[in-house]
């Protein structure tokens, strides 16, 4: 039998957490039917701004929130998988405990680039501009924003192993302030000072920023570099507990 | 085929629930030889899966040794887990998977390539008759057929060693004897060491060579099934007779039996005894000339809930209270 590397053992939990996705892609879809919804019903409230449409402001706002639901929400099938039994069997297996964490984060990725596509293509033809470089640029940063998000779901899901409830009650209430924080649905510029201050210590603050520079084809470097840090930082923050409660794990 | 396989010495698992220390294993003191097949059999609580945990390397001990293969649980954890398999209580195949495909993600979880795994997969499948329903979600499988998944799943890199956390819970006597016969001929195709543990007697019985009974986290009878129950239990014979007064009467007199415990109930009187198909016709031509009738008899062998009761003075059904006249036995 031949020897397992981090790097094989991360790439055989990757695949296997994406397997499910590929035998059912139209998964990834349900999971977007809230950030659809809020773009059918919420977009039309907004008011026109000088120069193009209020949709080059608010698509990066949901592209955002797309990918903070679906990596937020990704752990509970971590949790499902502690209670029948799946989790148990995989930490006996020789697979190293950081690549069973790395895999299942690298995976949110996958879905990410799939839901930002659908909301991109669905806007264009009401009239959103396509800047592709930007919307590539875009798209890297939320990919390591996914990978963070998506490691410290998986740490709440073994944080709670014998008492779901904490990780749906945590998981709701960190969730929709993270969201409204960050200046998705309404910006927070005119805000009160507090609100402010919240909304600047919010790590998702700065990548909404940057995502909706790039999505409208600028690349204003301070901007850019804020969100990569904001982004590496979850990413680091996610990896770190994630790995030290998969080390854990039992 | 004397070569040890697993060897603990004082091993001890303390749990704190709220404050309380839980002593679920005490100082257990265990050897395995290569190609055994032993059943740890207790009641819930026992510290049976907390063992099984211990030495699949889940959790460290909190003090005490334990080697697999000859090797640490605690400091080479990755050379145990390559040569164990482990079938858990639950479900190893998620839910949302198919199960050909958590075979080959287990297969690859191993260091197998691809086409090997794929291959392995393919023969699992084929044994464990899983072709029908490995490539449906593991979801829409009976309880039976996900067992058998389990099973594939623990086998995939052919371990030396394999472990069962309470195989057959949960599944009808049928599929509990089916899986009983796949582990079975496991062991004799392949010479596979198998630690089981149940607390089904009639599983301990039917498989294993060897019983380790556990109480209390610790290891208190050690055998052969047939040895346990020669040793812990003798045969029980019944005596059934027309009245009360009767009985009273024969079981004074049987009494006097040697190495025999005597009680009455009713109408019944029950002897405890070691080679009870050859004491019955001395019982019965001695009771004749005492002038006492005896309406019925029957002998029943021990079962391994006889050597349990007499090693605990507990039954180890759940929820069965022992009742005086069982107590008598011990």
């Amino acid at each position: 039998m031949s020897s397992t590397t981090m790097i094989t053992d991360t790439v055989t939990v990757f695949s296997r957490e994406l397997r499910p996705v590929l035998r059912d892609p139209f998964s990834v879809v349900f999971s977007m039917i809230q950030p659809l919804v809020f773009l059918g019903l919420f977009a039309p409230l907004l008011p026109e701004v000088e120069g193009g449409s209020a949709l080059q402001w608010f698509v990066p706002g949901i592209v955002v929130m797309s990918c903070l639901f679906s990596t937020s929400f990704t752990g509970s099938n971590l949790l499902f998988e502690i209670q029948t039994g799946a989790h148990e069997r995989m930490l006996v297996t020789p697979l190293r405990r950081p690549a069973l964490i790395v895999g299942r984060a690298l995976k949110e990725i996958v879905p990410m680039i799939v839901q930002t596509l659908i909301i991109v293509l669905v806007c264009v033809p009401f009239g959103f501009d396509l800047h592709i470089l930007g919307v590539l640029a875009g798209v890297a940063i939320l990919a390591v924003m996914a990978v963070g998000l998506g490691a410290l779901s998986y740490t709440l899901a073994l944080a709670s192993k014998n008492t779901e409830w904490l990780f749906w009650t945590v998981q709701q209430t960190v969730l929709f302030p993270l969201l409204l924080l960050a200046g998705i649905l309404l910006p927070v510029d005119d805000g009160p000072g507090w609100l402010r201050a919240l909304s600047s210590a919010n790590p998702l603050t700065y990548v909404v920023d940057a995502e909706r520079a790039l999505f409208n084809g600028e690349f204003p470097a301070s901007t850019v570099l804020a969100a990569v840090v904001a982004s590496v930082a979850v990413a680091a923050l996610g990896l770190a507990v994630g790995t030290r409660a998969m080390r854990r794990s039992s | 085929m004397n070569d040890t396989m697993i060897q603990t010495t004082g091993l001890t698992r303390h749990f704190t629930v709220k404050k309380d220390v839980v002593e679920a294993v005490r100082g257990l003191d265990l050897h395995v030889a290569e190609g055994e097949l032993v059943a740890l059999l207790g009641p819930n609580g026992a510290g049976k899966s907390t063992t099984l945990r211990m030495l699949t390397t889940l959790i460290p001990p909190t003090s005490g040794t334990a080697t697999v293969a000859g090797y640490d649980v605690v400091d080479q954890q990755r050379e145990v887990r390559r040569v164990i398999g482990y079938i858990g209580q639950g479900n190893g195949a998620a839910h949302a998977q198919r199960g050909r495909d958590e075979l080959v993600s287990q297969g690859r979880a191993y260091g197998m390539s691809g086409r090997d795994a794929k291959a392995r997969a393919d023969e699992l499948v084929a044994s464990l008759d899983l072709a029908a329903v490995a490539d449906r979600p593991v979801s829409s499988l009976s309880g039976g057929q996900k067992r058998r998944l389990d099973i594939a799943m623990g086998l995939i890199h052919a371990p030396r060693l394999l472990f069962l956390d309470e195989p057959s819970t949960g599944l009808d006597p049928q599929n509990r004897a089916n899986l009983q016969e796949h582990i079975l001929k496991l062991r004799a195709d392949h010479g596979t060491t198998i630690v089981l543990t149940t607390h089904y007697l009639d599983e301990a019985d039917a498989m294993a060579e060897r019983v380790i009974v556990v109480d209390h986290g610790t290891v208190i009878a050690d055998d052969t099934p047939a040895g346990l129950k020669a040793e812990h239990a003798g045969d029980l014979i019944t005596l059934g007779f027309a009245s009360g007064a009767d009985a009273a009467r024969a079981a004074q007199r049987l009494g006097a039996l040697d190495g025999a415990a005597v009680s009455s109930d009713g109408v019944q009187v029950e002897v405890r005894a070691q080679g009870g198909p050859r004491l019955v016709p001395g019982i019965l031509r001695d009771l004749d000339a005492a002038g006492i009738a005896v309406e019925s008899t029957t002998v029943n062998r021990p079962t391994l809930d006889d050597v349990f009761l007499n090693l605990t003075g507990r039954s180890l059904r759940e929820g069965v209270v022992t009742t005086s006249t069982e107590e008598v036995a011990a």
